[in-house]
């Protein structure tokens, strides 16, 4: 049995998968990768099942020892990844050899880097998945983000150690970027022309409460008309919601899963793993799109992921 | 995109993976029964390419996959299985207790709710534990409870400023509902009280203590009786 032992762990590092579905009726919301797409490809370039268990770290990676090896791969944000010093980037695999340590550090690009390993990081499945919900203390290792000293078990995979990368161009497609594509929320018309203007016009920040519940932001605070009584329905994930205050918030992979706030817009499927690449205080806009575009998006995003050059071999 | 079918039901896009299905706009018991059939029915006979229901009081969130199905395709099959739901049974909510402490630490806003509505702390733990509360639906977070109605005289709004963090077991009340927080989670609840149940636990068969349909009483008990059942 093949191990990974924290020495550190970083800022908030948790096992996640591609989430849970199919449990709305509990209250329990999928949770999963913030950054879907990353995970993904990293997964694919270590050989595994796109919804195979790996690390998500958050800003700061953490440190970790390897006392029989692994196949590995780095996806997602650049954290400055060392393998016993030897420089180790995003987008390609690597074999560490028994007794390497790889260290990451602070990001210089997006919120989130994901390690996948070859394998699998195997926990004890909940609800059939190995996501970690933090605010409910469910799934993943313990319920958890990792601390000093956890033992992660590495799932058996022997196969061959084989290199490949994400092909430049695909990973130019994938970035991140400062505007999020959306379509008219559910309550869009609860809100008045000009509050509908200031939000696609404004530009806001992310705030620095931010977490995977949601995606608080700073900015032109939208009034909203005041249709109605609000009667608490079914919240979509990406949902922007407008509380009280006029600051709206965007529901993230462990959103809550109902909610009493008008939603004014919602992030596309396309982007969703695009806001799990923004940190406090990155800058963004929204632009609408239609819901035929938006499943244009969506099916291009995905014929891409399909492609045979994504991965270089 | 607003799409309009008979008076009754009403489909609305929420974003491109997820539609709508409105029951009216008034939390009544009608459409609290149509809910929990329509949901019933999507248990029982699945549609492929949907991949989780988030039903409310008078709605229910279809969240699909985006590549296998659109919004409208969506539509017609469930406009199918909401002409099935006037044949339809759903089985009688189960009766259920919640020991519950009001009061002190763990009910710290009790004195200030009974100020609100001019009773003493007695009156409202009376009124609170007098009715049996339908369960509407479970929702924001794993195993929560939207439970109603609260005696009229109860309603109370929301905190100015939510707490950062609610004790689980805590029991709150928001307008016109009631519900138990099982995590420790942000609330803008009122906390009138604890229970010692564990309101979800996923090593549990039925990992949440309570299900739609279920028909729940708040019974006061002191805290040497919250004590022991904690020891259990």
């Amino acid at each position: 049995m093949s191990t990974i032992q924290v020495q550190t762990p970083g800022l908030q590092t948790t096992v996640q998968d591609l989430g849970r579905n199919g449990f709305g009726p509990a209250g329990v919301s999928p949770s999963g990768a913030a950054d879907r797409i990353s995970l993904r490809l990293g997964n694919r370039l270590v050989g595994n099942d796109e919804n195979a268990a790996g690390l998500e770290m958050m800003l700061l990676g953490g440190t970790f020892a390897f006392p029989d090896g692994a196949i590995l791969a780095l996806t997602g944000s650049d954290f400055g990844a060392t393998l016993d010093a030897v420089r180790l980037g995003v987008g390609t695999s690597a074999e560490v050899r028994p007794g390497q340590t790889l260290r990451l550090g602070p990001t210089s690009s997006g919120a989130r880097c994901y390690l996948c390993v070859q394998g699998r990081i195997e926990v004890k499945p909940f609800l059939g998945s190995a996501s970690t919900h933090i605010l409910s203390g469910l799934g993943g290792f313990e319920g958890r983000a990792l601390r000093k000293g956890d033992v992660l078990r590495i799932g058996s995979a022997p196969r061959p150690f084989r290199k490949r990368t994400i092909a430049p161009e695909a990973a130019e497609h994938l970035s991140p970027r400062s505007i999020l594509r959306v379509t008219a929320g559910p309550q869009a018309d609860w809100f008045s022309e000009s509050s509908l203007r200031s939000f696609y016009a404004g530009t806001y920040r992310v705030g620095e409460q931010s977490n995977r519940m949601g995606l608080r932001l700073e900015g032109v605070a939208i009034a909203e008309r005041g249709a109605g009584q609000m009667i608490t329905e079914g919240v979509s994930l990406g949902a922007i919601q407008v509380p009280a205050g006029g600051s709206p918030i965007i529901l993230f992979v462990e959103q809550q899963t109902t909610g009493g706030y008008p939603k004014i817009a919602n992030v596309i499927a396309a982007d969703m793993h695009r806001v799990g690449q923004l940190r406090p205080r990155d800058e963004i806009r929204f632009e609408e799109v239609t819901f035929d575009t938006a499943r244009t998006l969506l099916l291009e995003q995905e014929k891409l992921l399909a492609s045979g050059e994504l991965i270089l071999e | 995109m607003e799409i309009r079918t008979s008076d009754e039901v009403r489909f609305h896009t929420a974003s491109d993976q997820s539609l709508l299905v409105y029951f009216g706009q008034q939390i009544t018991p009608g459409t609290h029964q149509r809910v929990r059939k329509l949901l019933g029915l999507l248990e029982r006979e699945p549609i492929a390419g949907v991949r989780n229901l988030n039903p409310a009081y008078c709605s229910i969130l279809v969240s699909f996959d985006a590549l296998r199905l659109n919004h409208r395709e969506l539509e017609q099959i469930l406009r199918g299985y909401i002409d099935r739901l006037d044949a339809m049974q759903v089985p009688p909510g189960r009766e259920l207790q919640i020991p519950t402490c009001y009061g002190g630490e763990f009910g710290p806003d009790l004195y200030e709710v009974s100020a609100l509505h001019g009773m003493t702390p007695e009156q409202v733990i009376e009124l609170h534990a007098s009715v049996t509360y339908i369960v509407y639906f479970l929702g924001f977070v794993p195993g929560f409870a939207y439970l109603g109605e609260l005696p009229q005289a109860l309603a109370t709004p929301r905190l100015d400023h939510p707490r950062r963090s609610t004790p689980p077991g805590s029991v709150g009340i928001a307008g016109n509902q009631t519900g138990v927080y099982p995590f420790a989670t942000p609330g803008g609840w009122r906390l009138i009280g604890r229970t010692p149940i564990a309101m979800f636990r996923a090593e549990r068969e039925a990992m949440s203590f309570l299900s739609i349909g279920d028909r729940v009483r708040f019974t006061p008990i002191s805290a040497a009786q919250f004590a022991a059942l904690v020891r259990g």
